[in-house]
């Protein structure tokens, strides 16, 4: 059979005969015009003019021609919709055939159609179609709701075809529920009105991963898919889906296996991180991961990109498998790209020896992007471990020498980072560098050299000369060098000004006033400004030092890849974008991680206050993130760019309060009870309350944050409103500072500085707020400070009285230190020490206060002052009433002893503290006050 | 879901167009053509997004196939798909080609509006589909036989038909194993690993269950704490290396997997005929076939010196086959003489290497190349990238250690056991990327 030659009729009048043929009484000849009709528009060739002629045949008893009208109809329908009509009976018809293949058929052909006055003939024969008895109609029926619900949604919601459509999540066949849940699926991304009738439950789940045993391949996709968008209650929960998804890792389908690892991935949040199970788990996933790679190139590309995402949440998963990683020659470009990406992530003291020889070998292919990538890989290597930084440098050297140009480029472009990160150690290659000045073409590598020039100007004798060459086609040069030349240019006058006054004079002049550039005329006029009102400000401003770059780079924003774990194996985790970034139209929900929540079991609760680098999000160190490629010299000019981005600032806002309120439960205050303290200790008394204070363990990070308030209102700051708060966070204290701007022009050059205060605060690095604060916007800027100040007495003892600058003028305010933030990590004391200070401290500095209304009983408390480095160290129970030994530390070292008493039914609790310095009760007792209350 | 699926020529013609959605127009068949097909630069990557329109595509010999979609689609069931698609029509016309496409356009969209369903994938089997989609056009068929059709191809097993009967109850299991390895000139081993597949015909009667069995450890152990009569065959069989150490492995649909988790055995019910009844990787311990010691010499600008020997490292009693060392030469290179002591070797210029080509080979063996390469003299500075020597060969053995156990057969409805079928077991080790740079 050669259907090829239907391919070829070119000839004109061909519609003519075409109609000719498909009126004729003869089947055969019918069946011929018809597929030569299928192959003209296939080509794209117009044949609606048959539309009637070819709709005529659809009443055959042959199901191939059948079948070949349905395409044709489905094609033209829409462009026809007054001839359409009369395909109605038929579809109706067929619908009660008694083959199940053309009542299938029948249903599947209909839902394409999309003429609204067809869509409401349907809905009887749809009905009927979900209640068939035969399966393969039952499926069917159901991709064909959703067909319709993308026609006429409201019409599919009130003929009720949702409940139809829930009930098939029931149904005896497999393939039935699977086609159920990716049409429920796909409603739910589109109607928010459906959401209620189709909410999942745990009910609907089970009946789901009961049904994923047994269904095909695409039906698990399909399952999966819909599991990994709910959400569980607990941990428990998540956990029995994790048991029951894991299987499925094993499955020779890619696309099951990546849907399995987005269920597991995102469901892993929810689960203890310390458990064992975690840690299996961890286990369990990075073998099928690395299976994924011998997959078609297509597939490994999905999965590489995805592994890239996995490996930036949890860097435990695949940390083994570098090698897997390596290149092969053979590879595809896009393949080679993606695994080089995810050898940097990979890559740690262990392996970096293997990782160079690799990259060294890369940076001699012949594919021009990823020669440079390598070559740009090998220098982040040197940033991330130190330790082989020497070895990175001198293998950047090497291929330097090659004098390949896009090399040597690429080159500049890494060690410009390397200086960065490792200020005055590989300047001595400055002079190499140098040699390949006039090699250099492209604006990222000119860009990058001239930082260096003006970086280490005093070291290059001739720096005056080389950027005095760069400056001769300043007009032609790209913005970036432009705005880096005149910066560096800056700089060296700065350093040198004797002999280059001529020099900065000619920049200042080319920027602003020759140039049409907005940002580098007033970049210009800045420095312009800055140098003839005071130089030594400028030098200030100009020559500062500079913030630390990260390890690690190339990462993605927190939230975004949050959001994106949810979207694994998804378009989204291929290009790295939430969905809305591609998807037109329908704003759909953002997905997030769910967070960290237990069932009632008290093991679980202070396991959640350990500090968890790895789930939360929050604690990561802030540091700055070398962006793409496109945006690093941007980050090299906009310094003040560094610290947390706003994102991350908002994410720890919103943290806090959740997790200064740890979760109540009954089984907390059964353990609580003096039956089990005793159990557990065996000897009783206060030794065997330490034994339970050492399960509680380690310190922990959540410690109560109060609110922010206004420290300066805008009426006093000229426009400037800032708001803030101090915080203890991983044992820094932090100040959470939130500027907001109500003036009508833009702010710039914030700075922070504070006055003696009793306990020497003062600000650990310089303040970072973005920079312009545009008119009526706010930034957020988190603030380390530490205790090495100078000490003042301040009365009232916690004032602080703080400065701070911008373009305007200069306000000051002073503030209330929480007490908390001052008590540290190490306060907890020895039992024996406890009770021998006890003795030692006389009786006359001991203090009582009522702490009054108290919802709390002694366990709750004992954590939430844990939480704030206030350490219980034993409890006793004396004649029915609680009996808190405490003991905490400030940061000058001042050490306080507390015994809070607490008896059953009463909201007053009785605290009594002793210490050496007097002064400070009012602060602590206003400290354990709120902490209490909180 | 996916909202359309063309297929081009390598010129950009359209050889089938169907669309699923009503957000894919026309026009999306020529933005492919115009970005990707025509592109004036090679396409980086599988997945296109033009005009917020995402193409996925895939290549066949020069036929272009691409998925289109608007959604935010699972990725990788894309390209799963599209792979399985391309695996049908072959299995029902043969090789992907123009001129088979144009053949049979009418049965690949009625084969298209089967396996996909307003973008959602369907079933795939080619064995189900085959009982009702056929060449011959439709057959009129029973109403049984219709029932028949509808419940397998939505049904739990989907896989098999019922009522299968042979007079031989027969099977053949071949275990396919590719090394692969990356070796640096010195002689390290940079990655090496076999990906096994374990093939499977079965001409069984019935819905036989089956139970199979392979020496990799976790298995094992498990099998030895619940069943005395495993252990002790374990032990008893030999003191060497008896199990081995299985990274990861992938089943066919048939295989269940929830009982696999849990109880640690591979039990299903295979489809009739021949499937691919497992997939494995390994990396540790492998046994690698040969060796390959490069020397190459630059001797001046015009002159190059390569001398290669290999080695084979198995035992003496096997012979390897098929075995080709392919030696990669500059692009310049405008002569080249080689002596060899075993095999045929050849410069061929079209694909700048030598091609050494040994017939047979034993096991413990040592053969050597040596060969002067003349070199045009160029202006070109850049130095020459010595792409890695490349082996392929056939070894009747698994690198792995890989070994199948049992496969135990039960079909308690008809009239036959265990003991009454017929069973095959064949070894096949390939090179797959086995590389030595040099």
């Amino acid at each position: 059979m050669t259907d090829s030659k239907y391919f070829t009729t070119t000839k004109k009048g061909e519609i003519f005969e075409l109609k000719a043929e498909l009126n004729s009484d003869k089947k055969e000849k019918k069946k011929e015009a018809v597929k030569k009709v299928i192959a003209s528009m296939t080509v794209g060739k117009d044949v609606s003019a048959l539309f009637t002629d070819v709709v005529n045949c659809m009443q055959t008893e042959n199901l191939e021609l059948k079948k070949l009208v349905y395409l044709y109809l489905m094609n033209y329908a829409k462009s026809q919709s007054d001839t359409a009509i009369i395909s109605v009976n038929t579809f109706v018809k067929d619908c009660e055939d008694s083959n199940p293949l053309i009542r299938a058929l029948a249903v599947r052909t209909m839902g394409c159609i999309r003429v609204d006055k067809i869509t409401e003939y349907l809905c009887e024969p749809l009905r009927k179609c979900l209640k068939d008895e035969d399966p393969y109609v039952r499926k069917t029926a159901a991709v064909c709701v959703a067909k319709m619900h993308d026609i006429n949604a409201q019409l599919v919601e009130d003929q009720g075809f949702l409940d139809l459509l829930k009930d098939l999540l029931s149904d005896s066949n497999p393939m039935v529920v699977a086609n159920a849940v990716a049409a429920i699926s796909e409603i739910l991304e589109t109607s928010p009105t459906a959401q209620q009738s189709l909410e999942m439950n745990i009910g609907t789940i089970n009946k789901l991963l009961t049904a994923l045993n047994e269904c095909s391949e695409w039906g698990q996709v399909f399952i999966l898919d819909a599991i990994s968008n709910y959400n569980p209650k607990d941990d428990k929960e998540a956990q029995s889906i994790c048991e029951r998804v894991t299987p499925r890792l094993a499955h020779a389908n890619a696309a099951v296996v990546l849907s399995a690892v987005k269920v597991i991935m995102k469901l892993m949040e929810m689960l203890d991180p310390h458990s064992d199970y975690i840690t299996m788990l961890v286990k369990k996933l990075s073998p099928p991961l690395v299976t994924l790679l011998s997959a078609e190139p297509e597939i490994q590309y999905v999965a590489l990109r995805n592994i890239n995402l996995i490996v930036q949440k949890r860097s435990d998963i695949l940390k083994a498998e570098m090698k897997v990683f390596f290149v092969k020659y053979n590879d595809p470009i896009y393949v080679k790209l993606e695994k080089l990406d995810i050898m940097i992530r990979l890559t740690n003291q262990g392996n970096i020896a293997q990782v160079l020889a690799e990259l060294k070998e890369y940076a001699t292919e012949v594919d021009v992007d990823f020669v440079r990538k390598s070559v740009r890989a090998i220098g982040r290597c040197a940033i991330k471990v130190e330790q082989a930084a020497e070895r990175c440098v001198s293998t950047l050297l090497d291929l330097i020498q090659t004098k390949v140009n896009y090399v040597v480029q690429e080159a500049i472009v890494v060690i410009k980072d390397i200086f960065r990160k490792y200020p005055n150690k590989y300047e001595s290659i400055i002079a190499t560098l140098c040699e390949n000045l006039d090699t250099l073409d492209e604006p990222e590598a000119r860009a990058s050299m001239i930082w260096i020039i003006g970086e280490y100007a005093e070291r290059i004798d001739n720096a005056d000369e080389l950027l005095e060459s760069f400056l001769e086609g300043f007009q032609d040069e790209n913005t970036q060098v432009q705005l880096q030349l005149l910066t560096a240019i800056v700089k060296l006058f700065l350093k040198r000004p004797t002999d280059t006054q001529e020099l900065v004079q000619q920049v200042l002049s080319l920027a602003t006033q020759d140039s049409d550039n907005p940002d580098l005329r007033d970049r210009g006029y800045i420095y312009w400004r800055l140098l003839s009102t005071d130089p030594a400000a400028a030098k200030e401003v100009v020559l500062a030092e500079k913030p630390l770059i990260s390890e690690e780079t190339d990462l993605l924003e927190p939230t975004l890849l949050d959001e994106l774990i949810c979207h694994i194996s998804s378009l989204a985790s291929v290009y790295h974008k939430p969905p809305n970034a591609f998807v037109e139209g329908k704003a759909s929900l953002r997905r997030s991680l769910p967070p960290r929540s237990q069932s009632d079991s008290m093991d679980a609760q202070p396991a959640s206050s350990l500090e968890s680098p790895t789930s939360n999000v929050s604690s990561a160190p802030q540091a700055t993130v070398i962006p793409g490629a496109d945006s690093l010299i941007g980050d090299l000019l906009d310094m003040d760019l560094g610290g947390p981005t706003p994102f991350q600032q908002q994410q720890m806002y919103q943290q806090m309060p959740q997790q200064s309120q740890p979760q109540q439960s009954g089984v907390v205050d059964f353990l609580g009870g003096e039956g089990l303290d005793s159990l557990l200790g065996g000897g009783g008394g206060m030794d065997s309350l330490g034994g339970l204070g050492d399960i509680f363990g380690a310190a922990s990070s959540n410690s109560y944050v109060p609110p922010a308030e206004v420290w300066l209102p805008a009426s006093k700051g000229k426009g400037l409103e800032i708001n803030g708060t101090f915080a203890r966070k991983n044992g820094q204290i932090f100040m959470e500072l939130t500027f907001t701007n109500k003036a009508m022009q833009p702010m710039v050059g914030f700075a922070i500085q504070f006055n003696r205060n009793s306990f020497g605060l003062t600000p650990a690095s310089p303040l970072q707020v973005q920079s312009p604060l545009i008119p009526n916007s706010s930034a957020s800027a988190s603030l380390q400070l530490n205790t090495s100040g100078q000490i003042q007495k301040m009365d009232p003892l916690l004032m602080v009285q703080v400065a701070v600058k911008n373009s305007i003028d200069v306000f000051y305010f002073s503030s209330m230190i929480p007490q908390h933030v001052l008590f540290t990590e190490d306060g907890e004391m020895d039992k024996k020490e406890f009770l021998a200070s006890w003795k030692e401290i006389p009786t006359t500095n001991e203090v009582q206060y009522v702490i009054t209304d108290v919802q709390h009983n002694a366990d709750t408390v004992s954590q939430k002052l844990r939480n704030n480095n206030i350490f219980t160290i034993a409890k006793r129970n004396v004649e029915g009433q609680d009996m808190l030994y405490q003991s905490l530390k400030l940061t000058n070292g001042i050490k306080v002893l507390a015994e809070l008493k607490i008896a059953p039914g009463n909201p007053n609790f009785t605290l009594s503290m002793k210490c050496r310095v007097l002064d400070i009760y009012t602060g602590i007792q206003t400290a354990y006050d709120t902490i209490l209350h909180n | 879901m996916i909202g359309g699926l063309f297929m081009y020529n390598h010129k950009g013609e359209v050889l089938i167009s169907r669309v699923f959605r009503d957000d894919i127009g026309r026009n999306a068949v020529d933005a492919f053509r115009v970005n990707v097909i025509h592109a004036r630069q090679q396409v980086r990557s599988p997945v296109t997004n033009i005009a917020r329109t995402s193409f996925f595509h895939i290549k066949r010999s020069n036929i272009w196939v691409a998925a289109v979609t608007k959604q935010n689609v699972n990725a990788a069931m894309v390209f799963e798909f599209l792979h399985k698609m391309v695996e049908v029509m072959q299995a029902y016309f043969g090789k992907i080609s123009e001129d088979n496409i144009k053949n049979n356009f009418v049965l690949i969209y009625e084969i298209l509006d089967e396996i996909l369903d307003y973008g959602y994938p369907q079933n795939t089997d080619t064995g189900i589909l085959k009982t009702f989609i056929t060449q011959q056009g439709v057959k009129s068929q029973t109403k049984e036989e219709t029932a028949q059709i509808t419940s397998q191809v939505t049904g739990q097993i989907g896989w098999r038909r019922e009522g299968i009967k042979y007079r031989r109850n027969e099977l053949f299991l071949d275990v396919l194993e590719s090394v692969n390895l990356l070796m640096s000139p010195q002689g390290q081993v940079l990655s090496a690993h076999v990906a096994g597949r374990i093939v499977m015909k079965s001409y069984l009667s019935g819905m036989p269950e089956c139970k199979f069995g392979i020496n990799d450890k976790v298995l094992m152990e498990s099998k030895g704490k619940s069943s005395l009569d495993d252990s002790t065959r374990v032990s008893g069989s030999s003191g060497g290396k008896t199990s081995i150490a299985i990274d990861d492995c992938q089943f066919h649909q048939c295989v269940k997997l929830s009982k696999f988790e849990t109880e640690h055995s591979i039990s299903f019910i295979p489809p009739d005929g021949e499937f691919e009844l497992m997939r494995y990787r390994t990396t540790k311990d492998i046994s690698l076939p040969f060796r390959v010691i490069p020397l190459v010499r630059e001797v001046g600008r015009q002159k190059m010196e390569v001398k290669v020997v290999v080695k084979s490292n198995f035992k003496p009693s096997l012979l390897a086959q098929k075995v080709e060392v392919r030696i990669p030469t500059p692009l310049n290179t405008s002569g080249v003489q080689v002596i060899c002591m075993k095999g045929k070797a050849k410069y061929k210029a079209s694909e700048n290497a030598i091609v050494w080509k040994i017939k047979r080979m034993g096991g413990m063996k040592e053969c050597q190349l040596s060969a002067e390469i003349e070199l045009l003299a160029t202006n070109d500075k850049k130095k020459w990238t010595r792409p890695p020597i490349s082996m392929n060969f056939e070894v009747p053995f698994a690198p792995s250690g890989f070994k199948v156990r049992y496969l135990k057969v039960f079909e308690s409805k008809m009239n036959y056991s265990d003991h009454d079928v017929i069973k095959w077991v064949r070894y096949i080790g390939r090179s797959g990327l086995y590389e030595t740079r040099c």
